[in-house]
């Protein structure tokens, strides 16, 4: 039995009186594709942000590699191995494409970072371009491309997304997921994708989760989920 | 001749003093960038230093060293570690167990601190002024009918010591690692820790190079008035706040412009006013900008952090 490198048991996260996950449980293994989907406000935010410990879950556990990290500090548990790449983006606008690039790969050496900037440059060439320009004078897709930039720069091996395709054309969206497909097959990372977008997240999906008021009511493959009646009603229109 | 040298002389001794206030505007200028709060506490680093700075001056000058150049260089040192390790003390000790609630409550915490660095002082050497010889006298004289105008020795100095300073802070925003999470902190310091950064640690170090700061203006300070005493904090943290407000809360430039300007707008009121008005401009200043361009001259207007 190989342990899931991704594993949440029975977690629970409120935000003041409002509980926002309840008794949430999932597991994500070794090289996976997995998608969360549910409609606005069913907690998908929340419980990928619990997972990196802001905000603190209330109880359960979460394990990465096998090891607890709930309550841990969110800036410990991001270096052990996973990054994210949050609801709308949050790049430093300030900050320049290479000044961004760095704080991805902020707590590893010089060379190691000079090695993953390139290896995102490769994946992302439009930021090559773009190296010297401020991320808040960049379109949304170039900014929603240097948000997944920044987060590989710790070479994850787990790498959590939340909505890369919100407000984006439909071009930008396909090379997203392309390049989402690309990370896994040719890095092995493992993904754990949450998106509205739940038909193209759930065909590229190996398997899914749909969350509904802070609760996991349906997890199967992705093709099954895709086949499901409820879910074609709930989530891909019909 | 006259009128234009003593114009001259007025803007030499505001951008004098100038110099100082924007030293000191930065600390909280950059405090107030990365965690959004006002370090009432700051000015109490800031007379700390300088008594430090004396104490050093006066027990070497004591032992027989002369040399200004080593007294300086000695004092600086001694006064920027002191005055750092006060800061982050204070910062761990009244202000992190407090962040996140609400603002009031920083606000008497930081208060609270600066009363308490005031009276400690006071405990430690009285209430009375303290005064050291000057270390550095002379300067150029330039005449021109019958005004003459001075530039002192010590002025240059505190230009020079100054000007290094701001440059060395600006290489280490631009460039160091730490000072990129210090700006990566103050625009979005919940994504620094989602990419791994240990943010209490940039906190801290803000807290120290503002401290740092404020101790080479209270070595500059101290040098060019000769005395301090427990209260001088206050009143230079308030004009190091108001350069601060005047500038741009959160802006490092604006600090400089800040203090810049008050300390001009200050020598010229005393220089043709009185020196009695010095206090009415500055706080007048830092009321009309309150009133009319609350972001200050070089800040954004942005929806406040709450
Ligand atoms: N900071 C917060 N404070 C209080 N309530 C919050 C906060 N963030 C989210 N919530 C509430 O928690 C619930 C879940 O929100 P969450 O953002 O996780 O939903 P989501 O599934 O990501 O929605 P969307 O698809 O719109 O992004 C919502 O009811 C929301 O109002
Ligand atoms: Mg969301």
């Amino acid at each position: 039995m190989t342990t899931a490198m991704l594993k949440v048991d029975n977690l629970v996260t409120h935000y003041g009186a409002i509980q926002a996950l309840n008794d949430v449980s999932l597991e994500v293994s070794q090289g996976e594709i997995v998608t969360l989907v549910g409609s606005n406000g069913a907690g998908k935010t929340t419980l990928l942000m619990s997972i990196c410990g802001d905000p603190l879950p209330t109880s359960g556990t979460v394990r990465f590699d096998g090891k607890e990290v709930q309550g841990l500090p969110t800036s410990q548990i991001m270096r052990s191995g996973l990054s994210v790449v949050p609801e709308g983006r949050r790049i430093f606008t300030g900050m320049t494409v290479e000044e961004n690039l760095s704080m991805g790969g902020y707590y590893r050496s010089k060379v190691e970072i000079a090695e993953s900037t390139e290896h995102v440059l490769t994946l992302f060439p439009r930021l090559k371009e773009r190296f010297n320009q401020r991320g808040g004078t960049m379109s949304g897709g170039e900014q929603q491309m240097l948000a997944i930039a920044r987060a590989l720069m710790s070479r994850p091996r787990l790498l959590l997304l939340d909505e890369p395709s919100l407000g984006l054309a439909p071009i930008i969206i396909a090379q997203i997921f392309e390049i989402i497909q690309k990370l896994r097959e040719e890095q092995g990372t493992t993904i754990f994708l949450v998106e509205q977008n739940a038909h193209k997240a759930l065909s590229i999906a190996d398997r899914g989760y749909v969350l509904e008021h802070g609760r996991v009511v349906l997890s199967d493959t992705g093709q099954a989920l895709l086949a499901n009646d409820e879910v074609r009603r709930a989530y891909l229109g019909g | 001749m006259e009128a234009p040298l003593y114009f001259l002389q007025q803007v030499i001794n505001g951008l004098t003093i100038g110099s100082t206030y924007a030293l000191i505007a930065i600390g909280y200028t950059m405090v107030y960038g990365i965690i959004g709060m006002i370090n009432f506490a700051h000015g109490e680093i800031y007379m700390i230093a300088t008594y430090v700075a004396f104490i050093v001056i006066a027990g070497l000058s004591m032992m027989g060293i002369d040399s200004t150049i080593f007294l300086m260089v000695a004092a600086l040192i001694v006064a920027i570690i002191v005055a750092s390790a006060h800061a982050f003390a204070v910062e761990r000790v009244a202000y992190r167990p407090v962040r996140g609630s609400k603002r009031l409550i920083a606000l008497i915490s930081a208060i609270g601190m600066s009363i308490f660095l005031q009276n400690y002082m006071l405990l430690a050497q009285g209430s009375r002024d303290k005064a050291i010889g000057n270390i550095l006298p002379g300067g150029w004289h330039f005449s021109g009918g019958d005004f003459t105008v001075v530039l002192s020795y010590m002025q240059v100095i505190i230009f020079a010591v100054t000007l290094i300073s701001m440059l060395l802070l600006a290489a280490f925003i631009s460039r160091s690692k730490l000072g990129r999470a210090c700006r990566a902190c103050s625009q979005d310091r919940g994504m620094a820790n989602l990419l791994g950064i240990n943010t209490d640690l940039v906190i801290s170090m803000t807290f120290v190079i503002g401290a740092a700061l404020a101790a080479v203006a209270g070595l500059l300070l101290g040098m060019y008035y000769g005395v301090v005493n427990p209260y001088i904090g206050f009143l230079a943290g308030l004009k190091a706040f108001t350069a601060a407000v005047l500038g741009g809360i959160g802006s490092i430039p604006g600090a400089v412009l800040g203090g810049l300007l008050l300390g001009v707008a200050e020598a010229l009121t005393g220089g043709y006013l009185s020196t009695e008005y010095n206090d009415v401009v500055s706080f007048g200043l830092l009321i009309l900008i309150l009133l009319f361009r609350p972001w200050g001259i070089l800040g954004k207007p942005e929806v406040e952090k709450i």
